[in-house]
Protein backbone atom coordinates (compact mmCIF):
# COMPACT_ATOMS: atom_id res chain seq x y z
CA UNK A 1 0.00 0.00 0.00
CA UNK A 2 1.50 3.53 -1.06
CA UNK A 3 -0.99 6.00 -0.13
CA UNK A 4 -2.45 5.72 3.50
CA UNK A 5 -6.19 5.55 3.18
CA UNK A 6 -8.09 7.24 6.12
CA UNK A 7 -9.37 5.29 8.74
CA UNK A 8 -13.19 4.32 9.14
CA UNK A 9 -16.02 1.90 10.53
CA UNK A 10 -17.93 -0.33 9.63
CA UNK A 11 -21.39 0.32 10.20
CA UNK A 12 -23.42 -2.01 11.69
CA UNK A 13 -25.88 -3.11 9.46
CA UNK A 14 -23.03 -4.36 7.22
CA UNK A 15 -21.01 -6.32 10.27
CA UNK A 16 -24.22 -7.97 11.08
CA UNK A 17 -24.88 -8.89 6.79
CA UNK A 18 -21.48 -10.73 7.18
CA UNK A 19 -21.65 -11.91 10.67
CA UNK A 20 -25.52 -13.27 9.69
CA UNK A 21 -24.19 -15.03 6.48
CA UNK A 22 -21.85 -17.09 8.46
CA UNK A 23 -23.96 -17.95 11.78
CA UNK A 24 -26.51 -19.22 9.69
CA UNK A 25 -24.78 -21.29 7.40
CA UNK A 26 -22.91 -21.76 9.90
CA UNK A 27 -25.62 -23.17 11.98
CA UNK A 28 -26.80 -25.16 8.98
CA UNK A 29 -24.16 -26.67 8.02
CA UNK A 30 -24.20 -28.19 11.46
CA UNK A 31 -27.30 -29.91 11.35
CA UNK A 32 -25.32 -32.87 9.57
CA UNK A 33 -23.09 -33.25 13.22
CA UNK A 34 -23.92 -36.84 13.29
CA UNK A 35 -25.97 -37.49 10.58
CA UNK A 36 -22.88 -36.96 7.63
CA UNK A 37 -23.05 -39.52 4.58
CA UNK A 38 -19.56 -40.83 5.56
CA UNK A 39 -17.73 -39.44 8.61
CA UNK A 40 -14.97 -38.20 7.02
CA UNK A 41 -17.42 -35.71 5.44
CA UNK A 42 -19.15 -35.41 8.81
CA UNK A 43 -15.43 -34.05 10.40
CA UNK A 44 -15.49 -32.07 7.70
CA UNK A 45 -18.96 -30.26 8.12
CA UNK A 46 -18.31 -29.51 11.29
CA UNK A 47 -15.21 -28.13 11.10
CA UNK A 48 -16.49 -26.26 8.13
CA UNK A 49 -18.99 -25.18 10.63
CA UNK A 50 -16.62 -24.19 12.98
CA UNK A 51 -14.74 -21.85 11.37
CA UNK A 52 -17.81 -20.35 9.98
CA UNK A 53 -19.13 -19.27 13.49
CA UNK A 54 -15.74 -18.31 14.61
CA UNK A 55 -15.73 -15.94 11.53
CA UNK A 56 -19.26 -14.84 13.10
CA UNK A 57 -18.47 -14.35 16.54
CA UNK A 58 -15.14 -12.11 15.06
CA UNK A 59 -18.11 -10.17 13.51
CA UNK A 60 -20.45 -10.06 16.32
CA UNK A 61 -17.80 -8.63 18.72
CA UNK A 62 -17.06 -5.74 16.10
CA UNK A 63 -20.81 -4.54 15.64
CA UNK A 64 -21.39 -5.28 19.60
CA UNK A 65 -18.31 -3.07 20.34
CA UNK A 66 -19.47 -0.17 18.20
CA UNK A 67 -23.14 -0.84 19.50
CA UNK A 68 -22.09 -0.34 23.11
CA UNK A 69 -24.55 -0.27 26.14
CA UNK A 70 -23.61 -3.77 26.94
CA UNK A 71 -24.05 -5.22 23.85
CA UNK A 72 -22.65 -8.68 23.49
CA UNK A 73 -22.10 -11.29 20.64
CA UNK A 74 -24.65 -13.66 22.15
CA UNK A 75 -27.08 -10.79 22.43
CA UNK A 76 -26.72 -10.53 18.79
CA UNK A 77 -26.98 -14.41 17.81
CA UNK A 78 -29.37 -15.24 20.20
CA UNK A 79 -32.04 -12.68 20.97
CA UNK A 80 -32.81 -11.16 17.72
CA UNK A 81 -35.60 -11.89 15.42
CA UNK A 82 -35.75 -13.08 12.17
CA UNK A 83 -36.34 -9.53 10.57
CA UNK A 84 -33.57 -7.82 12.51
CA UNK A 85 -31.16 -10.90 10.35
CA UNK A 86 -28.97 -9.88 7.16
CA UNK A 87 -28.08 -12.82 5.56
CA UNK A 88 -29.05 -13.98 2.04
CA UNK A 89 -31.89 -15.58 1.75
CA UNK A 90 -29.54 -18.75 0.24
CA UNK A 91 -28.18 -19.96 3.30
CA UNK A 92 -31.18 -20.20 5.84
CA UNK A 93 -32.75 -23.16 3.12
CA UNK A 94 -33.26 -26.39 4.84
CA UNK A 95 -30.71 -28.81 2.87
CA UNK A 96 -33.23 -30.35 0.33
CA UNK A 97 -34.62 -29.55 -2.61
CA UNK A 98 -37.75 -27.03 -2.99
CA UNK A 99 -40.55 -28.98 -1.22
CA UNK A 100 -38.74 -29.57 1.89
CA UNK A 101 -38.80 -32.48 4.08
CA UNK A 102 -38.60 -32.30 7.33
CA UNK A 103 -36.74 -35.21 8.63
CA UNK A 104 -33.21 -35.73 8.81
CA UNK A 105 -33.38 -38.89 6.64
CA UNK A 106 -34.31 -35.84 3.82
CA UNK A 107 -31.16 -33.96 3.94
CA UNK A 108 -29.59 -34.01 0.49
CA UNK A 109 -25.72 -33.46 0.74
CA UNK A 110 -25.91 -32.20 -3.11
CA UNK A 111 -28.14 -29.46 -2.01
CA UNK A 112 -25.39 -28.78 0.85
CA UNK A 113 -22.37 -28.68 -1.13
CA UNK A 114 -24.13 -26.69 -3.74
CA UNK A 115 -24.59 -24.02 -1.39
CA UNK A 116 -21.24 -24.29 0.20
CA UNK A 117 -20.12 -23.84 -3.13
CA UNK A 118 -21.89 -21.17 -4.76
CA UNK A 119 -21.31 -19.50 -1.31
CA UNK A 120 -17.30 -19.72 -1.00
CA UNK A 121 -16.66 -19.03 -4.37
CA UNK A 122 -18.28 -15.57 -3.51
CA UNK A 123 -16.33 -15.30 -0.23
CA UNK A 124 -12.75 -16.09 -1.32
CA UNK A 125 -13.41 -13.06 -3.39
CA UNK A 126 -15.53 -10.72 -0.62
CA UNK A 127 -12.94 -11.54 1.55
CA UNK A 128 -10.02 -10.85 -0.45
CA UNK A 129 -11.47 -7.25 -0.93
CA UNK A 130 -12.11 -6.62 2.19
CA UNK A 131 -8.63 -6.84 3.38
CA UNK A 132 -8.25 -3.72 2.01
CA UNK A 133 -11.16 -2.49 3.91
CA UNK A 134 -10.72 1.06 5.91
CA UNK A 135 -12.13 -0.94 8.75
CA UNK A 136 -8.63 -2.16 10.22
CA UNK A 137 -10.48 -4.76 12.07
CA UNK A 138 -12.65 -5.90 9.17
CA UNK A 139 -9.73 -6.11 7.02
CA UNK A 140 -7.91 -8.35 10.01
CA UNK A 141 -11.22 -10.34 10.07
CA UNK A 142 -10.81 -10.85 6.35
CA UNK A 143 -7.26 -12.06 6.19
CA UNK A 144 -8.22 -14.66 8.64
CA UNK A 145 -11.67 -15.97 6.94
CA UNK A 146 -10.05 -15.68 3.69
CA UNK A 147 -7.87 -18.47 4.52
CA UNK A 148 -10.54 -20.23 5.62
CA UNK A 149 -12.97 -20.23 2.57
CA UNK A 150 -9.97 -21.33 0.14
CA UNK A 151 -10.14 -24.62 1.90
CA UNK A 152 -13.97 -24.33 2.35
CA UNK A 153 -14.43 -23.88 -1.55
CA UNK A 154 -11.75 -26.61 -2.47
CA UNK A 155 -13.47 -29.33 -0.40
CA UNK A 156 -16.94 -27.61 -1.59
CA UNK A 157 -15.61 -27.82 -5.59
CA UNK A 158 -13.97 -31.34 -5.18
CA UNK A 159 -17.40 -32.59 -3.44
CA UNK A 160 -19.12 -31.02 -7.07
CA UNK A 161 -17.17 -32.53 -9.26
CA UNK A 162 -17.14 -35.86 -7.94
CA UNK A 163 -20.86 -35.73 -7.51
CA UNK A 164 -21.74 -33.96 -11.17
CA UNK A 165 -19.14 -36.30 -12.96
CA UNK A 166 -20.10 -39.48 -10.90
CA UNK A 167 -23.30 -41.68 -10.92
CA UNK A 168 -26.54 -40.50 -12.67
CA UNK A 169 -28.01 -40.44 -9.04
CA UNK A 170 -25.37 -37.79 -7.66
CA UNK A 171 -25.40 -36.63 -11.11
CA UNK A 172 -29.32 -35.83 -11.31
CA UNK A 173 -29.29 -34.64 -7.69
CA UNK A 174 -26.15 -32.42 -8.06
CA UNK A 175 -27.96 -30.26 -10.95
CA UNK A 176 -31.31 -30.25 -9.12
CA UNK A 177 -29.46 -28.55 -6.32
CA UNK A 178 -27.77 -26.36 -8.75
CA UNK A 179 -31.32 -25.07 -10.62
CA UNK A 180 -33.04 -24.92 -7.27
CA UNK A 181 -30.57 -22.86 -5.68
CA UNK A 182 -28.86 -21.16 -8.42
CA UNK A 183 -31.69 -18.12 -8.60
CA UNK A 184 -30.85 -17.41 -5.08
CA UNK A 185 -27.57 -15.97 -5.92
CA UNK A 186 -28.75 -13.26 -7.50
CA UNK A 187 -29.35 -11.75 -4.14
CA UNK A 188 -25.40 -11.20 -4.24
CA UNK A 189 -25.59 -8.39 -7.12
CA UNK A 190 -28.47 -6.08 -5.91
CA UNK A 191 -27.03 -3.63 -3.45
CA UNK A 192 -28.55 -3.09 -0.23
CA UNK A 193 -28.49 0.69 0.81
CA UNK A 194 -26.24 -0.84 3.72
CA UNK A 195 -23.83 -2.27 1.14
CA UNK A 196 -23.78 1.04 -0.75
CA UNK A 197 -22.99 2.81 2.07
CA UNK A 198 -19.89 0.28 2.87
CA UNK A 199 -18.57 1.04 -0.83
CA UNK A 200 -18.56 4.39 -0.71
CA UNK A 201 -17.09 4.71 2.77
CA UNK A 202 -14.21 2.30 2.01
CA UNK A 203 -15.24 0.20 4.32
CA UNK A 204 -16.87 -2.76 2.33
CA UNK A 205 -16.60 -3.65 -1.87
CA UNK A 206 -18.56 -2.82 -4.95
CA UNK A 207 -20.24 -6.68 -5.09
CA UNK A 208 -21.51 -6.30 -8.68
CA UNK A 209 -17.67 -5.78 -9.82
CA UNK A 210 -17.44 -9.59 -8.52
CA UNK A 211 -19.87 -10.92 -10.62
CA UNK A 212 -17.71 -11.87 -13.69
CA UNK A 213 -15.16 -13.60 -11.95
CA UNK A 214 -17.73 -15.41 -9.70
CA UNK A 215 -19.40 -16.78 -13.00
CA UNK A 216 -16.37 -17.73 -14.82
CA UNK A 217 -15.44 -19.68 -11.65
CA UNK A 218 -19.01 -21.57 -10.80
CA UNK A 219 -19.03 -21.90 -14.67
CA UNK A 220 -15.62 -23.10 -15.26
CA UNK A 221 -16.58 -25.86 -12.06
CA UNK A 222 -20.02 -26.96 -13.51
CA UNK A 223 -18.44 -27.76 -16.91
CA UNK A 224 -15.84 -29.79 -15.03
CA UNK A 225 -18.05 -31.40 -13.33
CA UNK A 226 -20.34 -32.14 -16.58
CA UNK A 227 -23.33 -30.21 -15.00
CA UNK A 228 -25.50 -27.00 -16.90
CA UNK A 229 -25.63 -23.82 -15.60
CA UNK A 230 -29.36 -22.92 -14.79
CA UNK A 231 -30.01 -19.03 -15.75
CA UNK A 232 -30.41 -17.14 -12.41
CA UNK A 233 -33.79 -15.21 -12.90
CA UNK A 234 -36.79 -14.75 -11.67
CA UNK A 235 -37.91 -13.04 -7.86
CA UNK A 236 -34.85 -11.55 -6.22
CA UNK A 237 -34.65 -12.90 -2.66
CA UNK A 238 -34.89 -10.08 0.12
CA UNK A 239 -33.02 -11.67 3.24
CA UNK A 240 -30.78 -9.12 3.63
CA UNK A 241 -33.30 -6.85 4.10
CA UNK A 242 -34.82 -8.60 6.39
CA UNK A 243 -37.75 -10.28 4.61
CA UNK A 244 -36.38 -14.08 4.80
CA UNK A 245 -37.56 -17.40 3.77
CA UNK A 246 -40.26 -19.41 6.22
CA UNK A 247 -37.24 -21.51 7.02
CA UNK A 248 -34.68 -18.89 9.24
CA UNK A 249 -37.74 -18.81 11.93
CA UNK A 250 -37.41 -22.58 12.30
CA UNK A 251 -33.63 -22.55 12.06
CA UNK A 252 -33.15 -19.52 14.83
CA UNK A 253 -35.68 -21.32 17.02
CA UNK A 254 -33.53 -24.15 17.60
CA UNK A 255 -30.46 -21.58 17.53
CA UNK A 256 -31.61 -19.49 19.86
CA UNK A 257 -34.51 -22.08 22.28
CA UNK A 258 -32.11 -22.83 25.02
CA UNK A 259 -30.34 -19.02 25.39
CA UNK A 260 -33.81 -17.72 25.66
CA UNK A 261 -35.15 -20.23 27.81
CA UNK A 262 -32.16 -19.10 29.98
CA UNK A 263 -31.12 -15.80 29.54
CA UNK A 264 -28.65 -15.21 32.61
CA UNK A 265 -27.48 -18.52 31.97
CA UNK A 266 -23.08 -18.93 31.96
CA UNK A 267 -21.60 -22.10 30.79
CA UNK B 1 7.72 -12.74 6.36
CA UNK B 2 5.87 -10.09 8.32
CA UNK B 3 4.96 -12.23 11.61
CA UNK B 4 6.70 -11.59 14.39
CA UNK B 5 7.59 -15.06 14.98
CA UNK B 6 10.53 -14.16 17.21
CA UNK B 7 8.58 -10.90 19.38
CA UNK B 8 11.14 -8.12 20.91
CA UNK B 9 11.03 -8.73 24.59
CA UNK B 10 12.14 -5.28 26.39
CA UNK B 11 14.71 -6.52 29.14
CA UNK B 12 12.33 -5.49 32.05
CA UNK B 13 9.80 -7.66 30.75
CA UNK B 14 11.88 -10.99 30.03
CA UNK B 15 10.94 -12.93 33.48
CA UNK B 16 7.22 -13.07 32.74
CA UNK B 17 7.82 -13.90 29.05
CA UNK B 18 10.45 -16.56 30.33
CA UNK B 19 7.81 -17.76 33.17
CA UNK B 20 5.04 -17.98 30.03
CA UNK B 21 7.10 -20.14 27.99
CA UNK B 22 5.95 -22.97 30.54
CA UNK B 23 2.62 -22.91 28.57
CA UNK B 24 1.96 -25.73 26.05
CA UNK B 25 -0.98 -25.79 23.83
CA UNK B 26 -4.24 -27.81 25.62
CA UNK B 27 -4.37 -30.21 22.35
CA UNK B 28 -0.84 -30.80 21.70
CA UNK B 29 0.91 -30.55 24.84
CA UNK B 30 4.31 -31.27 23.70
CA UNK B 31 4.62 -27.73 22.28
CA UNK B 32 4.90 -23.98 23.76
CA UNK B 33 1.86 -21.36 22.60
CA UNK B 34 5.51 -19.61 21.93
CA UNK B 35 6.41 -21.90 19.98
CA UNK B 36 3.40 -22.36 18.07
CA UNK B 37 3.48 -18.67 17.40
CA UNK B 38 0.05 -17.80 18.99
CA UNK B 39 1.72 -16.09 22.21
CA UNK B 40 2.61 -12.80 20.30
CA UNK B 41 4.08 -10.76 22.55
CA UNK B 42 4.25 -8.91 25.70
CA UNK B 43 4.37 -4.76 26.52
CA UNK B 44 3.89 -2.15 28.87
CA UNK B 45 0.88 0.12 27.83
CA UNK B 46 -0.51 3.22 29.74
CA UNK B 47 -3.15 0.99 31.02
CA UNK B 48 -0.88 -1.50 32.31
CA UNK B 49 1.11 -4.72 31.14
CA UNK B 50 -0.74 -6.67 28.28
CA UNK B 51 0.02 -9.89 26.76
CA UNK B 52 -0.84 -10.70 23.20
CA UNK B 53 -2.11 -13.91 21.90
CA UNK B 54 -3.61 -14.59 18.16
CA UNK B 55 -6.37 -16.81 17.37
CA UNK B 56 -5.00 -19.93 15.10
CA UNK B 57 -8.43 -20.55 13.07
CA UNK B 58 -11.01 -18.43 14.06
CA UNK B 59 -13.13 -20.92 15.46
CA UNK B 60 -10.70 -22.75 16.98
CA UNK B 61 -12.66 -24.03 19.83
CA UNK B 62 -8.81 -24.34 22.68
CA UNK B 63 -8.29 -20.46 21.66
CA UNK B 64 -11.03 -19.96 25.19
CA UNK B 65 -8.36 -22.18 27.01
CA UNK B 66 -5.38 -20.68 26.03
CA UNK B 67 -6.41 -17.10 27.43
CA UNK B 68 -7.53 -18.89 30.51
CA UNK B 69 -3.94 -20.37 30.93
CA UNK B 70 -2.16 -17.39 30.19
CA UNK B 71 -3.84 -15.44 32.38
CA UNK B 72 -4.12 -17.98 35.21
CA UNK B 73 -0.50 -18.20 35.13
CA UNK B 74 0.09 -14.34 35.61
CA UNK B 75 -2.16 -14.13 38.26
CA UNK B 76 -0.24 -17.52 39.67
CA UNK B 77 3.23 -15.04 39.63
CA UNK B 78 1.27 -11.66 40.98
CA UNK B 79 1.66 -9.96 37.59
CA UNK B 80 -1.38 -7.74 36.99
CA UNK B 81 -1.50 -7.58 33.41
CA UNK B 82 -4.50 -8.27 30.71
CA UNK B 83 -4.35 -10.70 27.90
CA UNK B 84 -5.66 -9.30 24.41
CA UNK B 85 -6.41 -10.69 21.15
CA UNK B 86 -4.64 -9.33 18.20
CA UNK B 87 -5.83 -10.73 14.63
CA UNK B 88 -3.93 -8.74 12.70
CA UNK B 89 -1.51 -10.10 10.96
CA UNK B 90 -3.17 -13.19 10.85
CA UNK B 91 -1.46 -16.38 12.44
CA UNK B 92 0.18 -18.92 9.96
CA UNK B 93 1.75 -22.27 10.49
CA UNK B 94 5.00 -20.31 9.29
CA UNK B 95 5.79 -18.63 12.25
CA UNK B 96 5.99 -22.17 13.84
CA UNK B 97 9.51 -22.46 15.07
CA UNK B 98 11.76 -25.58 13.69
CA UNK B 99 12.16 -27.20 16.85
CA UNK B 100 8.50 -27.11 17.43
CA UNK B 101 8.07 -29.05 14.05
CA UNK B 102 10.57 -31.28 15.45
CA UNK B 103 8.57 -31.69 18.65
CA UNK B 104 5.62 -32.28 16.58
CA UNK B 105 7.07 -34.89 14.52
CA UNK B 106 7.97 -37.16 17.25
CA UNK B 107 4.91 -36.41 19.13
CA UNK B 108 3.63 -38.48 15.25
CA UNK B 109 2.08 -35.43 13.72
CA UNK B 110 3.26 -34.38 10.28
CA UNK B 111 4.80 -31.07 10.56
CA UNK B 112 3.04 -28.11 8.19
CA UNK B 113 5.02 -27.38 4.63
CA UNK B 114 5.73 -23.95 3.92
CA UNK B 115 2.61 -21.67 2.85
CA UNK B 116 4.54 -18.17 2.48
CA UNK B 117 3.77 -18.58 -1.20
CA UNK B 118 -0.21 -19.48 -0.47
CA UNK B 119 -0.03 -16.35 1.89
CA UNK B 120 1.63 -13.63 -1.16
CA UNK B 121 -0.93 -15.24 -3.24
CA UNK B 122 -3.26 -12.81 -2.81
CA UNK B 123 -3.96 -12.24 -6.40
CA UNK B 124 -7.41 -11.34 -8.71
CA UNK B 125 -9.50 -14.23 -9.73
CA UNK B 126 -7.61 -16.26 -11.50
CA UNK B 127 -5.57 -17.30 -8.79
CA UNK B 128 -8.62 -17.59 -7.24
CA UNK B 129 -9.26 -20.25 -10.16
CA UNK B 130 -5.94 -21.84 -9.88
CA UNK B 131 -5.99 -22.43 -6.46
CA UNK B 132 -8.90 -24.05 -6.88
CA UNK B 133 -7.79 -26.41 -8.90
CA UNK B 134 -8.13 -29.88 -7.87
CA UNK B 135 -5.92 -31.05 -5.34
CA UNK B 136 -3.65 -33.24 -7.43
CA UNK B 137 -0.38 -30.67 -7.11
CA UNK B 138 -0.08 -31.01 -3.32
CA UNK B 139 3.63 -32.40 -2.32
CA UNK B 140 4.16 -35.24 -0.62
CA UNK B 141 3.95 -35.26 3.14
CA UNK B 142 6.06 -37.58 4.62
CA UNK B 143 4.98 -39.94 7.23
CA UNK B 144 6.43 -38.77 10.81
CA UNK B 145 6.98 -42.89 11.67
CA UNK B 146 9.10 -43.47 9.15
CA UNK B 147 9.60 -41.14 7.26
CA UNK B 148 8.52 -42.34 3.56
CA UNK B 149 7.01 -40.04 1.42
CA UNK B 150 4.57 -42.32 -0.33
CA UNK B 151 1.43 -41.00 1.97
CA UNK B 152 -1.83 -40.33 0.80
CA UNK B 153 -4.89 -38.12 2.49
CA UNK B 154 -7.60 -39.46 3.91
CA UNK B 155 -9.35 -36.53 4.56
CA UNK B 156 -8.87 -32.89 4.59
CA UNK B 157 -10.64 -32.46 7.78
CA UNK B 158 -9.04 -34.57 10.60
CA UNK B 159 -9.55 -34.46 14.57
CA UNK B 160 -9.19 -30.63 14.64
CA UNK B 161 -9.50 -27.43 12.22
CA UNK B 162 -5.68 -27.36 11.79
CA UNK B 163 -5.30 -31.19 11.41
CA UNK B 164 -6.16 -33.42 8.32
CA UNK B 165 -5.97 -36.91 8.45
CA UNK B 166 -3.27 -38.97 6.21
CA UNK B 167 -2.28 -42.40 5.93
CA UNK B 168 1.44 -43.91 5.05
CA UNK B 169 1.15 -46.52 2.35
CA UNK B 170 4.57 -47.90 3.60
CA UNK B 171 4.04 -48.78 7.37
CA UNK B 172 0.40 -48.61 6.83
CA UNK B 173 -0.24 -46.29 9.67
CA UNK B 174 -2.43 -43.59 9.38
CA UNK B 175 -1.27 -39.89 10.84
CA UNK B 176 -2.49 -36.72 11.55
CA UNK B 177 -0.71 -33.54 9.29
CA UNK B 178 -0.66 -30.29 10.74
CA UNK B 179 -2.07 -28.02 7.58
CA UNK B 180 -0.31 -25.37 6.67
CA UNK B 181 -2.82 -22.10 7.16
Amino acid sequence: MTTATPAATASVDYLLHLADNALVLGQRNAEWCGHGPILEEDIAMANISLDLIGQARLLYQAAAEQMGQGTTEDRLAYFRDVPEFRNYTLLELPHSPPLAGTAASDRDYATTIVRNFLYSALMVMVWESLQQSRDSQLAAIAAKSLKEVRYHLRHARDWLIRMGDGTEESQARAQSALNHLMPYTQEFWTASAFEQAAQSDGTGLDMAALKTDWQALVQDTVAEAQLQTPPSKGFVPTGKHGVHSEHLGFLLAEMQGLARAHPQANW
Amino acid sequence: MTGPRTPEIPAELQAVWQALEVLADPEIPVVSLRELGILRGIRQTDAGLEVVITPTYSGCPAMGQIEDDVRALLQQQGWDAKVVTQLSPAWTTDWMTPAAKDKLRAYGIAPPQACAEHAADHGGASRVLRFAARAAATEAIPCPRCGSSLTTETSHFGSTACKALYKCLDCQEPFDYFKPY
